[in-house]
This record gives C-alpha cells, sequence and structure tokens, in this order.
C-alpha cells in the first residue's frame, strides 16, 4: 500500500522535476510512511510514497524490468505474485527483487496491455513504457484503491489523492457542481467526475493509455450477468461447496504478507465469515479489531462479543462517543475529499487508528459481501415494491414492507399508509434499471432544495437518468435483482465504500484494508447464482449463509443485515451549541462566501438540528452534506495550504 | 342575545382555527421547507405529492402534534386523509379536539 504521482508531458515541454515530484508525493505522505522514490526522465516523472508489506528490504519502488525500459510505480497488492513470478520466471524473465510490484513489468512485457487480467489483486499502476514513449495508467476491478488526473498546460497530472495534484500550482481549485449533485443524489460523484472541475478519476476496471500525446481510455473489466441463469438444477450444496472453496483461496491470497495481518470484525455476517475462515483455514495468528457505539441503535458489541468468545481472538474494542465523531470530521473530510451525506466513515478513521496503534499495517474486511450476494435492504425493498406492483390495489402486499428496516428508530415503514406512499414512488418505472434506487435516491436529492439561486442557475439539475452514463447497453436484460446489483457496485461500492469510507479513512492512519468478497473470481461465480439463492424470500446473502452452516455462530447466521451506521446532526452539537468549527462554517457570512448554499435555509437546518429535532435521513443527510461539503470548500479552496 | 353569543362563538371558532392552521402552517415551512415565505406553501398543497415530507418526515410531524396540540395520534388514524395538508391536519385536530 502506497502512494503514487506523476507528471506526464503530452507535447514537447520542460521535463518534469524531481523538485515537482516531491510536493506531489509529501502530500500523501500518511499513505506511504517508509520512504519515497522518483523517477525522472525526459518527458515523464513517477513518483512513490511506500508503506511497506511485501519484500521489506527489496521492494523500493520504482521497479523496472531487465533492461530498465519499462518502469512502474503502484499502490496496491498483487496478491497472485507467487504464482506469477513462478510463471514469468519458466517463460524467461529475470527477478531483482522478491517484491509483488516486479511482476508487473514483466506481464506487461509478455502480453503488454493485457497485462492487467492476470492480475489478482487491488491496484493503482503507473507503467512507462520507454521504448514505445507510452504511459498506462490503470486501476483495479472494483475501485479499492484511487486513482486521480488532470489535464492541463500540455500536461498530463496524476496521483493517488487529489491533495497531490494541488500541490502542484498548476492546478486549479473549484467545486464541481455538477458533481456535488451527484453526491447528493447517488451518495457518490459519477466516473469521470471527482468533486473538483478538472480533476477526473480513473474509473473502476479500467486503463487510461496515453501514447504520443493522444490519451484513451478503455474497460478491462466489469460487473456482468448472465442473460439467463447458468444452472438453475445445481444443487445448494453443490454451490456451497464450491463458494467455500473459493472463499478459502481468496482469503488464503489475501493473508499473503510479510507483516501481520488483521481482521475487522462488525458482529454482521461478512466480518465473521472472514475471522472464522482465517481461523478454520488458515495459520495466521487471528487479531481482531472493532468499534462499538454508545448509543444502542448503532451498537453491535453484544454480537461482537459474541463472535470474539467463540473464536477466541485477540480482540481491541474501540467505543465510539458522538463527541468523538464531531470532532474527528475536518480530519475525515481532509482525506474524503469529497462532500459526504453519512458520518459512518469517521468511526472506521478512528478503528484504523487503533489498529495501527496496535502495530498492524494490513486489515482484512468484510466490505463488498453485501454487493456480491444480495445482502442489501434495498434489494429487499425493491424486491417487495417489484411484489406489490403485480397487484397495485392489493392490501396486504405492502404490509410485507413492515418486516423492513426493523433496526431502525425510526422507520420509514411505521407510518401506515403513508410508507404506502413513500414506496410507491417510481412505481411507474418499474422498467428503469434504477427501480430499486429511486426511494433513496428521491430522499438524498431533498438536500438540493438548500442550493442558493445564483448555484442553481450555474448548473443545470441533474435527473435519476444521469446515471445512464456508466451503466453497460445489456443491462436491460439482466435479472431485476442483477441490475440492482450492478447500479449498487458501481455508485456506493466504489464510490464511496471503498474510497470515503475505505481506502481513505485506512490510509489516514496509513492502514491497508482488503476485501476477500471482492476477489474478481468470486464476483463471478456469484454472479451466476439463481438470484433465490441470494435473496430467498426475504432471508438476504442466503448462499453465503448456507455455505457458513457450523463454522460461525448460529446466532450471527440467522441474524438479519444491520448495516453498519453511525451517530449524525446530533455529533455536532453540545447539548444544543455546535461545535465552533461547524458554527464557522454554517455561519452565514461564510455560507454567503462559498455560494452554494442560501444562508436563511441553511440557518433554519442548523437550529432544527440543534434541537434535536432532526429525526429522519433527509434532514441529517442534508445537514452532513452540507457541513461536509463546506469543510471541503475550507480545506481545498479557501485554505491555500493542505493538510498532508 | 342568541345571535351575539352565536357570533362570539364562531369568532372563537375562527380564531382557533387561524392560529391552528398558523402554527401547523410555520411549523411546516420553518421545518421542512426552510423558509420564512408564506407563498412557498399552500394549504392545500400534498406533502407527499409536493416532496415536502417523506414517511419519516410524517412521524416528525405527528411528534409534533401530539406536543403542541395535547393529542395522541392512532395508529388507524396515520393516513393521508388526516395528515397530508395544512387543511388536513387542522380538520383532524378539530374533529380530536370535539
Amino acid at each position: 500500500m502506497c502512494g503514487i504521482a506523476g507528471i506526464l508531458n503530452l507535447k514537447d515541454g520542460t521535463p518534469p522535476s524531481r523538485s515537482e515530484l516531491e510536493g506531489m508525493i509529501h502530500a500523501v505522505h500518511h499513505r506511504g510512511p517508509d520512504g519515497y522514490g522518483y523517477y525522472c526522465h525526459d518527458r515523464v516523472g513517477l513518483a512513490h510514497a511506500r508503506l511497506s508489506i511485501i519484500d521489506l528490504a527489496g521492494g523500493d519502488q520504482p521497479i523496472h524490468n531487465e533492461d530498465q525500459s519499462v518502469q512502474v510505480v503502484f499502490n496496491g497488492e498483487i496478491f497472485n505474485y507467487v504464482e506469477l513470478t513462478v510463471q514469468l520466471k519458466q517463460q524467461g524473465h529475470r527477478f531483482y527483487t522478491h517484491s509483488d510490484t516486479e511482476v508487473i513489468v514483466h506481464l506487461y512485457e509478455e502480453y503488454a496491455e493485457k497485462f492487467v487480467d492476470h492480475l489478482n489483486g487491488q491496484f493503482a499502476i503507473a507503467l512507462w513504457d520507454s521504448t514505445r514513449q507510452k504511459l498506462i495508467l490503470a486501476r483495479d476491478r472494483t475501485g479499492i484503491r484511487p486513482l486521480f488526473t488532470v489535464e492541463t498546460g500540455g500536461r498530463l497530472y496524476f496521483a493517488s489523492e487529489v491533495k497531490s495534484l494541488f500541490a502542484h500550482p498548476a492546478i486549479p481549485r473549484q467545486i464541481n457542481l455538477t458533481a456535488l449533485q451527484e453526491v447528493f443524489t447517488f451518495w457518490t460523484t459519477l466516473p469521470p467526475h471527482s468533486l473538483f472541475e478538472s480533476v477526473e478519476v480513473v474509473p473502476p476496471g479500467h486503463l487510461m493509455v496515453i501514447e504520443n500525446g493522444v490519451k484513451r481510455l478503455s474497460r478491462y473489466w466489469d460487473w456482468t450477468y448472465p442473460n439467463e441463469q447458468i444452472d438453475q438444477h445445481k444443487s445448494v450444496a453443490e454451490w456451497s461447496e464450491e463458494l467455500k472453496a473459493l472463499m478459502i483461496d481468496s482469503v488464503r491470497l489475501q493473508l499473503r504478507s510479510d507483516v501481520p495481518v488483521g481482521a475487522y470484525l462488525s458482529g454482521g455476517l461478512d466480518s465473521s465469515v472472514l475471522t472464522s475462515l482465517i481461523k478454520n483455514f488458515t495459520d495466521t495468528p487471528l487479531r481482531t479489531f472493532s468499534i462499538g457505539f454508545e448509543d444502542e441503535e448503532f451498537d453491535e458489541s453484544g454480537f461482537q462479543k459474541d463472535l470474539v468468545d467463540y473464536l477466541g481472538t485477540n480482540h481491541t474494542h474501540v467505543l465510539c462517543k458522538r463527541s468523538d465523531i464531531g470532532t474527528a470530521f475536518p480530519r475525515v473530510i481532509s482525506h474524503t475529499e469529497s462532500a459526504i451525506v453519512r458520518t459512518a466513515p469517521t468511526p472506521l478513521m478512528l478503528l484504523s487508528g487503533a489498529v495501527r496503534e496496535a502495530g498492524y499495517k494490513v486489515v482484512l474486511t468484510g466490505e463488498g459481501a453485501d454487493e456480491v450476494f444480495g445482502g442489501y435492504d434495498i434489494f429487499k425493498e425493491a424486491k417487495v415494491r417489484r411484489f406489490w406492483s403485480h397487484a397495485p390495489d392489493s392490501e396486504w402486499r405492502p404490509l410485507i414492507l413492515q418486516r423492513l428496516y426493523p433496526y431502525l428508530k425510526h422507520s420509514p415503514t411505521t407510518s401506515g399508509a403513508f410508507s404506502k406512499r413513500f414506496f410507491q414512488q417510481g412505481m411507474e418505472h418499474l422498467d428503469k434499471p434504477y427501480f430499486a434506487h429511486i426511494p433513496r435516491w428521491a430522499t438524498t436529492q431533498r438536500i438540493m432544495q438548500f442550493f442558493s439561486d445564483e448555484a442553481r442557475a450555474a448548473v443545470k439539475p441533474i435527473a435519476f437518468d444521469a446515471i445512464n452514463r456508466i451503466l453497460p447497453a445489456e443491462i436491460d436484460a439482466w435479472k431485476s435483482l442483477n441490475r440492482d446489483q450492478y447500479i449498487e457496485a458501481n455508485t456506493l461500492l466504489s464510490g464511496y465504500l471503498l474510497s470515503s469510507q475505505g481506502d481513505r479513512v485506512a490510509m489516514a492512519n496509513s492502514i491497508e484494508g482488503r476485501y476477500p468478497f471482492l476477489d474478481h473470481r468470486v464476483i463471478e461465480f456469484a454472479a451466476t447464482l439463481p438470484s433465490r439463492y441470494k435473496i430467498m424470500g426475504l432471508n438476504e446473502k442466503y448462499m453465503l449463509k448456507q455455505t457458513m452452516q457450523g463454522l460461525i455462530p448460529e446466532s450471527i447466521r440467522n441474524r438479519s443485515k444491520q448495516p453498519y451506521r453511525a451517530p449524525d446532526s446530533q455529533s455536532f452539537f453540545d447539548g444544543e451549541t455546535p461545535l465552533e468549527y461547524v458554527a464557522y462554517l454554517l455561519s452565514e457570512e461564510r455560507i454567503r462566501k462559498a455560494g452554494y448554499y442560501n444562508p436563511k435555509t441553511v440557518n433554519l437546518l442548523l437550529k432544527k438540528c440543534a434541537r434535536g429535532k432532526a429525526l429522519g435521513f433527509a434532514d441529517n443527510m442534508a445537514f452532513v452534506g452540507i457541513l461536509s461539503s463546506m469543510l471541503v470548500d475550507e480545506l481545498f479552496i479557501e485554505q491555500a495550504t493542505i493538510e498532508s | 342575545m342568541a345571535s351575539i353569543s352565536l357570533t362570539i362563538k364562531l369568532s372563537e371558532h375562527l380564531e382557533n382555527f387561524m392560529s391552528t392552521e398558523a402554527t401547523i402552517r410555520n411549523y411546516i415551512l420553518e421545518n421542512y421547507l426552510f423558509t420564512e415565505d408564506q407563498s412557498a406553501l399552500d394549504s392545500a398543497d400534498s406533502f407527499l405529492d409536493k416532496g415536502i415530507l417523506d414517511s419519516t418526515g410524517i412521524l416528525e410531524v405527528i411528534y409534533f402534534l401530539e406536543d403542541e396540540f395535547g393529542i395522541k395520534v392512532e395508529d388507524t388514524e396515520m393516513v393521508p386523509e388526516n395528515l397530508d395538508s395544512v387543511n388536513n391536519i387542522v380538520a383532524f385536530i378539530g374533529r380530536k379536539r370535539q
């Protein structure tokens, strides 16, 4: 795990200098505190900040091929590097390190741009081929590791984080209001947007190739589903056996490291699966970490304790108070580099701090299981709404909605006839691939009412069909659950859970997260599962639960999913008094200066939240969304210097 | 005398009605439309159709009504006919007070 940065001259110009690269890479020191490396040649400059995990003594980057004509800097891990090294040596390649990085240059020599198909890992790669004068930027399949670019002044700048780009004086700083609207709809910007004008993301599963000054983007992998399920007759036992073997292998590969590896433990099914596979099928000593809350509504300490007792792990528990969230939030936003609509990344940053304090650099985490195996409430909600749509006048069909969200203190299903009206939203869009997401997006878009007249005038409002930009043509032919999974994987997962709530808050404390459920072999296997084996009735992740029978406590295997959440607007007040920075950022004067929001409406929202009257999702998302975007403005636009 | 008494009763009733309506209007304007501009809300506007409230928003409104007017909203009364506009709420409170 590391940080990378670089510059490519797209036409003749001053060669990138070492001092330019130093400025950029020093801004992401937290991603790689164990040392820096540079490569400067003619029109290209590469920089690397290293967090040493594999080949501690010999893995310094950039790393090159035999004749040094191919150079690479890379952030991430190639989990199958052991097998690839054997294969490449048999093909005649000579290795000068024992690191996973070196397989990249030799694979490139063998397979050119197809090298990426051979990688099982999580990565952001910058590879320079001096013979062909070609730069390749590659990002892993699901978007675990970040990679941003800016093209300006005849140069392409790239880096793991936006703050590296902003460390260069040539890069302009401005919030992209269309991208902000995307966050306030889909919870994330949609590729290629970042939250900033001119800064773009290399989308997950893509290669960006720049050759002779010409840039092209191509997709090498995507979440995809068969039009018809492959084998409807295979038994649950047969599916389970295959899945178990695959999950054991994924965990085994992702435990590869020259430093000890820990695991997050949430008390839910997914982290229980991982910890139990580590315990039962590997010889890695199990070391676990969990987060708990004072508020009962969010706390899962009881389930965490059940599993700790069951597995007998060496465990660290971190208790997160509301005030901890309010205090740490500005630092979180300095790392997310985006507005967010929930505070949930904050406790995870505190947790990664505890991992670091315990002397660990790497943790396995259960992210991805819900997207891969059908775990989310939104999938179940859509299933009920589709079922209801078959007989819209039915009185009893919508009653099943009451079985959703039992863990919410203020559930949208408890207001009787109003719930029906709420979940009826978008019923006329049954044929749209985003049918499942309409209620969530409609609630999130309520934040837009706080925009100032100037902001409204500056950009066209975005509609739900903006999502079509990132959808594949074949999506309409897929089963409805598969459509829901695709959209979830390409919005919430890649743009929020793996970034704002994943990489960014882990790397804030120099911690690498690993995601065995996102091994592409697991994703591709699960894509062929019949929908009924993902959600059986309203029993989510059915096949995963079947597979783990006997390996995890029944209390955890049979519990309903409780999504990870954290206290929102109430974290930012001491009694009814807003924290000092909150009062400043949401003051009429500061809001007016930034220009995005209407100061009077924001003030009314602030007062409502201060009185503790913001009970529902809409107000809480508005508060967190506005505050986080004002922090982005303060940290990245207003202040010239950036925390690094 | 009878007509004077009736006039007074009607006037009290109207005053009550006006103050209930104003209280509810101001509550909705301030807490869901985040504005003091009275023209932003017509008393007949449907909260759901106009996107003023979502289904958790209606729970907040119920808490408010119970607190402010000392009534108890039963589960069976949580229907749009009672709660989906300022006018519907005013009429509902009127019925509850009888």
